[in-house]
C-alpha cells in the first residue's frame, strides 16, 4: 500500500510537467505584451525593453520555461504581473476559501446525495421516488448561474434570511447558497448514481442472505448494500471534490466569493500569466491528490482491490 | 394421531405464491402441501423452474416483492402461521430457528465484509453476546464445518475462499443457532463433484449433531436418494408426487416422476437401457392448460386429463400422487419401467 501510495504521489512530476508546458505554449502564443501591461500607455520603447530584460521574457521561450521549471522546483510559483505580488501568496489567500466552499458543498453532496439515492432505491417507484427522480432532473438541468440568482433574489432580498454575496465574517450563514448552488448538479448525480447502484446491489444474493440471518431492513440497507453501493459514488464524489476545488468559476463569480476560481478568472482576463499557471498546478496536484484519497477510499471499502499481490485460496 | 402431530415441526398448507410480471401472472408455486417431522431429510425435487426454490423462499418469506406475493396458504412453524408474523417476530425466526443455505455460494457471501464478521453477524443478531463471546463462538463455528487454521481464516475475505470453503461458511452461519429447520436450496449445484459429497456429507453429519430438521432442494436424484427421507416432486409449481424414497424411486405413480427415474443412469441394474428421457418441455407458468398439467407430454393421458387438475390423493399409506391413472401404476396394470 506504501509502495502504491509513494509512486502515486511521483506520477504528479510528469503530469506537472506536461500541465506547464501546455499553459506555457499557451500563454506564449498570446500576442500580449507582459511589459505593456504592466507599464502605462505612453512607456518608452527602452523602458519597456529593460522591463523585458528584468523579467527575463526577451529571453526564447525555452529558456524561460527552464526558469519558470526550476523556480517551481522550489515551490515558487513566480510573481504576478498585475499585482506585482508573488503569485504564491496570492493563491494563499484565495485557495483556503475555494477549498471551504468545496467542502461545504461536498457535505451537503454526500448528506442529500446519498440520502435521498438510498431513498429512491429502497423505495422504488413511491412517492419519494418520484420526487427524487423530478427534482434531480431539474437541478441538473437548471443552469448553475440562474439557480444562484434565483436563491439570491428569493432568499437573499425577497426574505432576507441569508447574505447575498461574499464572504462576510466567513460565518457559516454566507456558507448556504453558495454551497447549495455549488452542489446542485452533484447532488443530483449522486442521488442517481446512488440509486442505480443501490438497485443492482440489492438484487444481489447476499442481501437474501443477509435477510435470511434474520437483520433487520435497516441492518441489511445500511450495513450489507450501503458498503456495496457506495465504492462507485465514492469515486464520483472524489472526482467532484477535485473538480469542485477549481471549478467553481460560474458560482464564485455569482456570489462574489473570493476563491480561486474567481481570481484564475480574472486573471485570464487580465492576461496574467503567472497567476493563471500557478494557479492551475495547484489545481492540478489538488486533483491528483484527490484521486488518489479515492484510490485508497476504494481500497478501504472493497477488499478485493488492495492494491497488493496477497491472494491465497485454499 | 397425537403424537404423530407433535412430531411435525413445520407443515406448509395449500401456499401460492404468484409473481406479477409484464407478460402476466407467473404462478410460480400453485398449492404446496407439506409437512416436516422432527430429524427427518425432506427431499424437494423438480427440474428447473418448476418452482422448489420458491417455496423454500416462501417459507422464510423471502419472496422478492411488491413482484413476487404470497397469495394463500399457511405455513405452520411451532404453532405459529409464518405468514401472519410481523416483520419484527418474523426476523425472530429466521436464521434463528429456520436458517438457509443459497445456491451459489460464490455470490451468498457480502463481498466486502470479513468470514468471521457475517459468521458472528448470525450470532449476534439473535443472542446477547459480548464481542469476544460472539468471537469465541463463531471460531468453534467455523472449525465444525471444517475450515482449515479458522483464527487465521477469520480475518479473510470471501474471495479468498475457494467454492466449497464458501458454502462451509454459508452453512457455519445457517446453523450458527442450531436451527430446527434448515433449508438447502440446491446447496451443491455450483460446486465439483468431489466438493459436492463433502458439502452434504458435512450437512448430515451437522444434522444428526443438531437434531434438526431438513428440507434440501435439488434436481440431482442422487443426492436425494442417499440423504432424503421422503421426497416431494414438484412439476410447474404443483406436487406431483409425495412419499418415501424408497416408493419414489421404486414405486413411483406419476408419469413424470416414472419419466424422471427412466431418465437417470442406475449402477444396481444389470441389463442397462438406453436413457430415456421425458419427451417436450415444461409448459410456461403464465398460461397453464386446463386440466393435468402434465398430460401434454404425457403417453398415459386419457380424457379426463384435459377436464380438471388431478387432487393429490393418497394412493396408499404415506404415498400421494396427483394422477387419475395411479391407481393403475399401483395395480400393475400399467408398466412403469417397460417401454
Amino acid at each position: 500500500m506504501l509502495y502504491f501510495i509513494i509512486r502515486r504521489i511521483l506520477q504528479i512530476i510528469p503530469v506537472i510537467i506536461g500541465v506547464t508546458l501546455i499553459l506555457f505554449t499557451l500563454m506564449y502564443i498570446i500576442p500580449e505584451d507582459p511589459a505593456k501591461l504592466i507599464l502605462e500607455k505612453g512607456a518608452t520603447p527602452e523602458a519597456l525593453q529593460n522591463l523585458r530584460g528584468k523579467m527575463g521574457i526577451d529571453k526564447p521561450v525555452y529558456v524561460q520555461y527552464w526558469r519558470y521549471i526550476k523556480k517551481l522546483a522550489k515551490g515558487d510559483l513566480g510573481t504576478s504581473y498585475r499585482y506585482r505580488r508573488s503569485v504564491n501568496s496570492i493563491l494563499a489567500d484565495h485557495y483556503p476559501n475555494s477549498i471551504k466552499l468545496a467542502l461545504a458543498a461536498i457535505i451537503i453532496e454526500i448528506i442529500i446525495g446519498i440520502f435521498a439515492g438510498i431513498v429512491s432505491a429502497v423505495k422504488k417507484y413511491s412517492f419519494w421516488d418520484m420526487l427524487v427522480t423530478v427534482s434531480t432532473t431539474i437541478a441538473v438541468c437548471v443552469p448553475v448561474y440562474w439557480l444562484g440568482m434565483m436563491l439570491q433574489v428569493s432568499f437573499g432580498l425577497k426574505l432576507g434570511w441569508l447574505p447575498m454575496s461574499g464572504m462576510g465574517d466567513g460565518s457559516i450563514r454566507y456558507y448556504i447558497l453558495p454551497a447549495i448552488t455549488l452542489a446542485s448538479v452533484s447532488t443530483a448525480f449522486v442521488a442517481r448514481m446512488t440509486r442505480s447502484t443501490m438497485l443492482e446491489v440489492l438484487s444481489n444474493d447476499y442481501i437474501t442472505t443477509a435477510y435470511a440471518k434474520g437483520l433487520s431492513t435497516n441492518m441489511v440497507i445500511g450495513k450489507h448494500a450501503l458498503k456495496n453501493a457506495l465504492i462507485p459514488v465514492v469515486t464520483l464524489i472524489g472526482m467532484d471534490l477535485g473538480a469542485l476545488m477549481g471549478g467553481a468559476i460560474l458560482t464564485e463569480t455569482v456570489f462574489n466569493w473570493p476563491g480561486v476560481g474567481r481570481t484564475i478568472y480574472l486573471a485570464i482576463l487580465q492576461r496574467d500569466a503567472p497567476v493563471v499557471i500557478g494557479g492551475t498546478i495547484i489545481l492540478v496536484m489538488i486533483f491528483v491528490v484527490m484521486n488518489l484519497i479515492v484510490d485508497i477510499i476504494y481500497a478501504l471499502l472493497d477488499p478485493r482491490i488492495r492494491y497488493e499481490k496477497k491472494e491465497i485460496q485454499i | 394421531m397425537a403424537e404423530t402431530e407433535n412430531n411435525k415441526i413445520l407443515e406448509v398448507k395449500n401456499l401460492r405464491t404468484y409473481f406479477y410480471t409484464d407478460d402476466g401472472v407467473v404462478k410460480a408455486v400453485d398449492g404446496v402441501s407439506f409437512d416436516l417431522k422432527k430429524g427427518e431429510t425432506l427431499g424437494i425435487v423438480g427440474e428447473t423452474g418448476c418452482g422448489k426454490s420458491v417455496t423454500a423462499l416462501s417459507i422464510l418469506r423471502l419472496i422478492p416483492e411488491p413482484m413476487g406475493k404470497i397469495v394463500e396458504g399457511e405455513i405452520i412453524f411451532d404453532g405459529k402461521d409464518l405468514l401472519k408474523l410481523g416483520q419484527k417476530e418474523l426476523q425472530n425466526f429466521r436464521g434463528n430457528r429456520i436458517s438457509m443455505i443459497f445456491q451459489d455460494p460464490m455470490t451468498s457471501l457480502n463481498p466486502v465484509y470479513t468470514v468471521g464478521n457475517q459468521v458472528m453477524e448470525s450470532l449476534v443478531v439473535h443472542r446477547k453476546l459480548s464481542k469476544e463471546e460472539a468471537r469465541r463462538g463463531s471460531l468453534k463455528l467455523l472449525e465444525m464445518v471444517g475450515i482449515p487454521e479458522p483464527k487465521r481464516r477469520f480475518a479473510s475475505y470471501p474471495h479468498e475462499f475457494s467454492g466449497g470453503m464458501r458454502q462451509r461458511v454459508m452453512i457455519a452461519m445457517a446453523i450458527a443457532n442450531s436451527p430446527s429447520v434448515l433449508i438447502a436450496d440446491e446447496p451443491t449445484t455450483a460446486l465439483d463433484v468431489t466438493i459436492q459429497a463433502q458439502i452434504l456429507e458435512l450437512m448430515d453429519e451437522l444434522k444428526s449433531k443438531t437434531n434438526s430438521s431438513i428440507i434440501i432442494i435439488t434436481h440431482d436424484l442422487g443426492v436425494v436418494a442417499k440423504y432424503a427421507n421422503r421426497v416431494m416432486v414438484m412439476y410447474a409449481g404443483k406436487p406431483i408426487e409425495f412419499s418415501n424414497v424408497d416408493n419414489i424411486f421404486y414405486k413411483p405413480m406419476h408419469p413424470y416422476t416414472i419419466g424422471l427415474m427412466k431418465s437417470i443412469t442406475r449402477l444396481d441394474e444389470k441389463n442397462r437401457k438406453k436413457l430415456k428421457p421425458i419427451e417436450g418441455l415444461p409448459p410456461s407458468l403464465i398460461d397453464l392448460p386446463k386440466g393435468c398439467i402434465f398430460r401434454i407430454r404425457c403417453k398415459y393421458a386419457i380424457n379426463q386429463c384435459k377436464k380438471e387438475y388431478p387432487p393429490l390423493v393418497e394412493i396408499e399409506k404415506d404415498h400421494r400422487v396427483s394422477c387419475y391413472r395411479a391407481k393403475e401404476f399401483m395395480d400393475g396394470i400399467l408398466e412403469r419401467f417397460g417401454n
